[in-house]
C-alpha cells in the first residue's frame, strides 16, 4: 500500500489498548511468536474434542476431569488441557489428542484420564490408543481440516500460532484485488456448496458489476439431511472462514457481509459470533484492516429452519427479513443480490479453502485432484458404515475407496446396497458404480449430485422405495410453494410412492410417477424442485426390480414396508 | 428520511406489557436501526425470551419495524423454527435426517409418541413435554440422535429414548 501510515487514522481498539490491533505483518508475527513461546512452555498439550458427537459422548466430563486431575497432580506447569475440534472419526467418540507426541486416544472415559496423564512421558496407553496409521486416516488429504482439531476454536491466538491470518496480510501487502481473483481462477477452485460453479469466475463477475455498495455472504445454511461438514468447519475453524471471507471481500470490493447460519447449529453460531468479536478487537475486521483503506463489517444472520434458504436467491430474501422464496435467475446475485446490489455468495468450505490457496499458491492447490476438479472436498460419512465421521479427500478418489477403505465397509455382516450423495436432490449409487471417481461431472452422470457433501451408506436392510419416499416427503414439506410443479408435483409423487409401499399401486401409477419426475425436474423454478425427482429417478434406474416387486408381487424385499415374505396389503 | 421516520414511529409503539423481557426485543430492533430487514432476528429474540410468538408480540414487532402484520405472520409461519403456541416445560426433538432415518429414527419417534401420548408439534396436556422433529441435527456420526432439553443424545434406541423422556415425569 502506497498510503502513508502516519496519515491514516488508527483503527478503533475497543477501548482495550491499541496493542490488540494487528496493523501489519510485523504485529502478526510478534503475536504468533509470543503464542508459540507460551505454547512451548508446556511439555504436553492435551486436546479434548468438543464436537457434537464427542460432547454427546460426555467429552465435557473428560475435559473437566483432565483439568481437575492436572491441578490435583501438580502438573499445571508442564501440562495444559484445551477444548479442541473434530478429529474426524466420530464413531470412536470421545477423542483426546496429546501433542506434540501426536497420540490419539479413542472412547475415552473420565476414568481413563489418570492413566493417560501417568503415561504422558512413557508409551501411550495401548488399550484406548487410536491407530492413526489406519486407512481411515492415511487415505485422507487434509486442506480445509489441516489443523485436525488441534486449535482452540475460541482463541484467535491459537489460530494465529498455526499461521492464521498470514494469508490475509500477504494479500493486503502484495496483491491487487485483480491478482487475488487471478489466483483463485488459477487454483481451479469450484463452489463447494454442490453446484461446482468456478469460484474465480463468480468473483470476477461480482468485481466487474457496477455499484458502489457490494455485499459478501457466507452460506452456512447446511440444510441437507446427513451433511455436517459445514457445521464442523464453522465450529472448529471459524477464524479461517472469516479470513477467507475477508480476502474475498477485498478482491470483489465488498464492505458489508453476512454469515447466514442455520439456527439448528447453536454451537456454530456461538463460535462465529465469538470469532467476529475477536477479529474486530484485533483490527482484522472493521475499518482500516491491516492499516489500509480496506474495510469490512460482518454480521451473523440466523436461519429459521427452512431448507429452501440454502438456495441463493431464497437466502437473500431471508437476509432481507422476508420469507425465503427463490426468484428466477438471471439476474444472478452477482449482478443484483441483496437490496439489488452485487452480492457474492459462497459456501463455508469454499471460503475456508481461500487462505491455504493464498498462502501456498494457486499451483499447489491445482496440483491436487483431477483436471477439472481441483483440490479436496470434505464429506460426512454416515448411515450403515463402520467409521462414521468427517473426512476430507482429494477429488477424483473413487466411491469404493471412501466406502470400504476409509469408511471400513458395512458392519454387522450385512451387505452394501447403495450410497446416497447430494442430499434430497441427489441419488442412490449402487455397488456396480462404486468405481466412479468422486467429482462434479461423474456423480451427475450417475444421476446423483455432489451436493454439499453428505454420504449416507445403506445396506440390505434399507428399502429403496421407502428411501425415495422419505426424500420426497422431505421435499414436499420443504417446498416453499411459489411454483406449481414443485408444490403440487412433489405431493403427487409422494402419494404414488406411498401407494407403492402399501402395495396399492399399479404399473400405470409407476408410469405416471416417471412422467411427473420429468415434468417437475424440467419446469421447477429452483434447485429444490429441479432436484426433488433425483432420488426417485436414480432408484428407478438402479433398483427398478424393487419397485416391481412391490407393485407386481406385493412384497418388500428388504422387509421395511412389510415383514419379509409377507404381502404388503396384509401387513396392516 | 426513512430511518428517521422509523425511529419516530417506533417510539410511539409501546410493548404489549411492562414485562422486562420486551427490553431485549426492543434492544434487538434498535441494534438494527428498526430496519424492516430485522424482522427475522427480532422474532428470534421474541421466541428466545417468551418461548413462542403470539399475536400481540407479532403486532408490536410489525409496528415497530414498519412492516405489515401480514408479513410478520407470513414469516412466522413460513419458517419451521418459529412456534405460535406456548411450549411445554421440557422439549424433545427427534432427528429425522437421512442417516437417522436409515438407522431407525421412525421407531425412536414411535416409542416417544407411545409413551407421551402426543404427536410431533404437540404439547402434553399437563404442559410437561413438547415433541418435535428436526430435519437434521448434523449429528449424523452418532445417528439416530435427538435433543432432550438442549442436550444432544446419540446412538438412541427406542428404550433409551423412552428413558430420557421418563426422567421428566
Amino acid at each position: 500500500m502506497e498510503l502513508d501510515n502516519a496519515t491514516l487514522p488508527q483503527a478503533p481498539s475497543n477501548g482495550n489498548g491499541s496493542s490488540a490491533v494487528l496493523a501489519n505483518l510485523e504485529d502478526l508475527q510478534k503475536l504468533k511468536e509470543s503464542e508459540i513461546v507460551s505454547q512451548e512452555c508446556f511439555k504436553h498439550r492435551i486436546f479434548v474434542c468438543m464436537g457434537t458427537a464427542c460432547q454427546s459422548s460426555q467429552s465435557d466430563l473428560v475435559l473437566s476431569e483432565f483439568a481437575s486431575t492436572i491441578k490435583a497432580a501438580g502438573l499445571s506447569d508442564t501440562c495444559v488441557v484445551t477444548p479442541g475440534g473434530c478429529q474426524g472419526n466420530c464413531a470412536q467418540a470421545p477423542l483426546v489428542s496429546v501433542q506434540p507426541q501426536d497420540t490419539l486416544y479413542q472412547n475415552v472415559k473420565p476414568s481413563d484420564v489418570s492413566l493417560i496423564l501417568a503415561n504422558l512421558d512413557k508409551e501411550p496407553v495401548q488399550s484406548i490408543k487410536c491407530d492413526q496409521e489406519s486407512s481411515f486416516f492415511s487415505r485422507q488429504m487434509r486442506v480445509v481440516t489441516e489443523y485436525r482439531g488441534l486449535v482452540n476454536p475460541e482463541r484467535i491466538g491459537d489460530y494465529i500460532a498455526v499461521g492464521g491470518y498470514s494469508a490475509l496480510f500477504k494479500v493486503l501487502n502484495n496483491l491487487s484485488p485483480d491478482q487475488v481473483i487471478q489466483q483463485v481462477r488459477k487454483s481451479g477452485l469450484r463452489g463447494r456448496g454442490g453446484a461446482g460453479y468456478p469460484t474465480g469466475l463468480k468473483w470476477s463477475t461480482v468485481a466487474k458489476s457496477a455499484g458502489s455498495q457490494k455485499y459478501i455472504v457466507c452460506n452456512a445454511d447446511e440444510g441437507d439431511p446427513g451433511a455436517f461438514m459445514n457445521r464442523s468447519v464453522l465450529e472448529d475453524y471459524p477464524f479461517r472462514v472469516l479470513e477467507g471471507m475477508t480476502i474475498a471481500a477485498y478482491a470483489i470490493g465488498a464492505t458489508k457481509g453476512y454469515v447466514y447460519v442455520r439456527a439448528e447449529y447453536p454451537l456454530a453460531v456461538k463460535r462465529v459470533e465469538h470469532a467476529l468479536r475477536q477479529a474486530q478487537h484485533h483490527g482484522l475486521l472493521g475499518l482500516h484492516i491491516g492499516n489500509s483503506s480496506f474495510q469490512l463489517d460482518l454480521e451473523v444472520r440466523l436461519g429459521a429452519g427452512a431448507f429452501v434458504c440454502g438456495e441463493e436467491t431464497a437466502l437473500i430474501s431471508s437476509i432481507e427479513g422476508g420469507r425465503g422464496l427463490p426468484c428466477p435467475r438471471p439476474p444472478y446475485p452477482a449482478q443484483s443480490g441483496l437490496w439489488g446490489c452485487p452480492t457474492l455468495i459462497n459456501n463455508v468450505e469454499t471460503y475456508a479453502n481461500i487462505p491455504p490457496i493464498m498462502s501456498n499458491g494457486a499451483d499447489w492447490y491445482a496440483a491436487i485432484g483431477t483436471e477439472k476438479n481441483r483440490g479436496t472436498k470434505t464429506f460426512a460419512l454416515s448411515g450403515r458404515i463402520k467409521n462414521t465421521g468427517l473426512i476430507e479427500i482429494p477429488l477424483g478418489t473413487s466411491l469404493r475407496e471412501v466406502v470400504f477403505d476409509i469408511g471400513g465397509g458395512v458392519p454387522g455382516g450385512n451387505s452394501f446396497k447403495a450410497v446416497q450423495t447430494g442430499g434430497p436432490a441427489g441419488g442412490c449409487i449402487p455397488e456396480s458404480m462404486l468405481d466412479t471417481p468422486i467429482d462434479y461431472e461423474s456423480l451427475q452422470s450417475l444421476g446423483s449430485f455432489m451436493g454439499s457433501g453428505g454420504m449416507i451408506v445403506m445396506d440390505d436392510t434399507s428399502c429403496m422405495v421407502d428411501v425415495a419416499k422419505f426424500f420426497m416427503q422431505f421435499c414436499a414439506t420443504e417446498s416453499c410453494g411459489k411454483c406449481v410443479p414443485c408444490r403440487v408435483g412433489t405431493v403427487h409423487m409422494h402419494t404414488i410412492l406411498d401407494k407403492i409401499t402399501k402395495g396399492q399401486a399399479t404399473l400405470a401409477d409407476l408410469a405416471q410417477l416417471e412422467s411427473l419426475c420429468d415434468v417437475v425436474k424440467n419446469t421447477s423454478l429452483c434447485g429444490l424442485g429441479q432436484g426433488a425427482p433425483n432420488p426417485v429417478l436414480s432408484t428407478l434406474k438402479y433398483f427398478r426390480g424393487e419397485y416391481l416387486e412391490h407393485i407386481v408381487n406385493g412384497l418388500c424385499p428388504a422387509g421395511v414396508c412389510a415383514p419379509k415374505n409377507q404381502r404388503l396389503r396384509q401387513a396392516k | 428520511m426513512q430511518k428517521q421516520f422509523n425511529r419516530q414511529f417506533s417510539q410511539t409503539t409501546l410493548p404489549p406489557s411492562d414485562d422486562k423481557r420486551w427490553r431485549l426485543v426492543t434492544a434487538t430492533m434498535k441494534r438494527h436501526g428498526f430496519q424492516p430487514s430485522a424482522l427475522i432476528e427480532t422474532l428470534h429474540t421474541v421466541q428466545q425470551s417468551f418461548g413462542y410468538l403470539d399475536k400481540p408480540a407479532m403486532t408490536f414487532v410489525a409496528k415497530s419495524l414498519t412492516v405489515p402484520l401480514s408479513k410478520a405472520y407470513a414469516v412466522a409461519t413460513f419458517y419451521n423454527l418459529f412456534r405460535l403456541k406456548p411450549q411445554g416445560e421440557h422439549n424433545c426433538v427427534v432427528c429425522l435426517g437421512t442417516a437417522c432415518y436409515i438407522k431407525g429414527a421412525a421407531k425412536i419417534l414411535q416409542a416417544i409418541e407411545d409413551y407421551s401420548g402426543i404427536k410431533p408439534l404437540q404439547t402434553s396436556t399437563d404442559g410437561k413435554i413438547s415433541l418435535s422433529t428436526a430435519r437434521c441435527l448434523g449429528a449424523c456420526g452418532i445417528a439416530p440422535a435427538g435433543v432432550f432439553d438442549e442436550k444432544v443424545v446419540g446412538n438412541l434406541t427406542p428404550e433409551s429414548a423412552k428413558e430420557q423422556v421418563q426422567k421428566w415425569s
